[in-house]
């Protein structure tokens, strides 16, 4: 004859489990709510601070700039303080007020998680003249190689994007592989961070073969609001 | 009625050094691998790990410590879990309020403290049957001496795989850096090297409290 099931004296009682699973979760959510209030503001102030000085690191020698939305129209008109839906771009001008160029954020997939960008574009020389990474998740000490190797970082103190005479970029940006660049269009990649160096190589090319030719056609809009 | 403490039980001093040298979480427990591998190919990097898990498991151990009445084996774990991922976010909403660059430098390693096996070791096997202020201690003590065993290998890594240390350079121009030691297996040599050290120096002190201790019978027989 088998044993009487003991299985109704051996169960656990539910409700303590109940009480410390969502107490604790109350609290948690509780603590982790406070202080996402009370650090918000700083690191929202921390990553505008960080933003202007990377517009410009970018564009060195704008003096002053102004960031610019696109309409629904297909304009772009002053951007409204905190107001960053759609399209942003940072017009740079020089000390007489002359427009001279684009700081523009751009993103895409990385190695591990999405790379966030901001590159400076010139008008005089039809080319990308700087290049800094704003948020990333690239493994320390080989991917974020993106941002610390000096010979990846002077690939984008004079990387070509001019147009051609259908008014698209003439030669889009291109990854080559580690001391093969022979076009001042090419990026040459990092050995140890291929997959991380080529990503930024994307993003650019992506975001500039779409906007450059826009901005080139809607100068005016940044002449005007000036 | 309560019983007297006895007089065996270590010392407030002692359950703060157990983790720097006896117990030490990397070099004697083998816990926490995975950062203690990944995050120290620089002595800064491996330096602010440390200090995050500090912070974390020193609170972990506070607030598990003080509901551990409260909370059924049940759901020990899954609650160990919950508290454990709060101080990290904390941590992470108070990297980024003090420095972006900071968390720039940490971002991916941040969330990785929540499954760092030494946190919920120190939960499970201490924090949950000690009063409060000894948990808090044992989580300052084994936290500052993960830090100190994650500094000892990123620094030893910089040093061979960049020529820097803290990003300052060491050697001349015509030092030619050992690559691997910042790749992943220069952590395995770096972690084994430590681990050679670590062993024949606890062995040496062994030998020599053995030794110690065989010569004093013979001091009281003389007398």
């Amino acid at each position: 004859m088998s044993a009487p099931p003991q299985a109704a004296s051996q169960t656990p009682a539910m409700w303590p489990m109940y009480r410390a699973m969502v107490g604790v979760g109350l609290l948690c959510g509780v603590l982790i709510v406070g202080v996402f209030l009370t650090t918000r503001p700083v690191i929202e102030r921390n990553r505008a601070e960080a933003l202007e000085r990377a517009i410009f690191r970018v564009l060195p020698e704008a003096r002053t700039r102004r960031s610019f939305q696109r309409s629904a129209a297909g304009n772009f008109e002053p951007a409204a303080a905190g107001g960053n839906a759609g399209f942003v771009v940072h017009a740079g001008y020089d000390e007489a007020g002359a427009l001279i160029g684009f700081a523009v954020e751009a993103q895409g997939m990385g190695y591990q998680d999405l790379i966030h960008v901001l590159y400076g574009y010139d008008f005089a020389r039809s080319a990308v003249i700087g290049m800094e990474v704003l948020e990333s998740r690239e493994t320390p000490g080989l991917g974020d190689k993106i941002e610390t190797d000096p010979a990846f970082v002077a690939n984008f103190e004079l990387l070509d994007v001019a147009l051609g005479a259908g008014g698209e970029v003439a030669h889009p940006i291109e990854a080559v592989k580690p001391g093969e660049k022979e076009h001042p269009w090419q990026v040459d990649g990092i050995s140890g961070a291929t997959i991380s160096s080529q990503a930024i190589a994307r993003i650019l090319r992506d975001s500039t073969s779409q906007w450059v030719p826009i901005l080139y056609r809607q100068l005016d809009d940044f002449r005007e609001a000036r | 009625m309560a019983l007297p403490p006895s007089q065996d039980a270590p010392s407030p001093m002692d359950e703060f050094s157990k983790g720097l040298w006896r117990e030490n979480p990397v070099f004697v427990q083998v816990l926490g691998m995975c950062p203690a591998l990944a995050v120290s190919n620089t002595a800064a990097n491996a330096l602010a790990m440390g200090l995050a898990t500090l912070f974390v498991l020193t609170l972990s151990n506070a607030v598990i410590s003080s509901l551990r009445h409260f909370i059924p084996k049940q759901v020990r774990i899954a609650t160990y879990i919950l508290v454990i991922a709060t101080f990290v976010t904390v941590v992470d909403y108070a990297i980024q309020a003090v420095s972006l660059d900071l968390h720039k430098a940490l971002g991916a390693f941040i969330s990785l403290i929540v499954v760092n096996c030494l946190i919920l070791g120190r939960a499970e096997a201490f924090a949950s049957k000690q009063p409060i202020g000894v948990a808090v201690l044992d989580g300052l003590g084994m936290g500052t001496g993960f830090t100190l065993a994650l500094f000892s290998i990123g620094a030893v890594r910089e040093i061979l795989g960049n020529g820097t240390l803290f990003g300052i350079a060491l050697f001349h121009e015509s030092f030619q850096p050992w690559i691997v030691m910042i790749l992943p297996s220069g952590g395995f040599f770096t972690l084994a090297g430590w681990l050679i050290v670590f062993s024949w120096l606890q062995e040496w002190r062994e030998r020599r409290r053995r030794e110690n201790a065989v010569q004093s019978p013979v001091v009281e027989v003389t007398r």
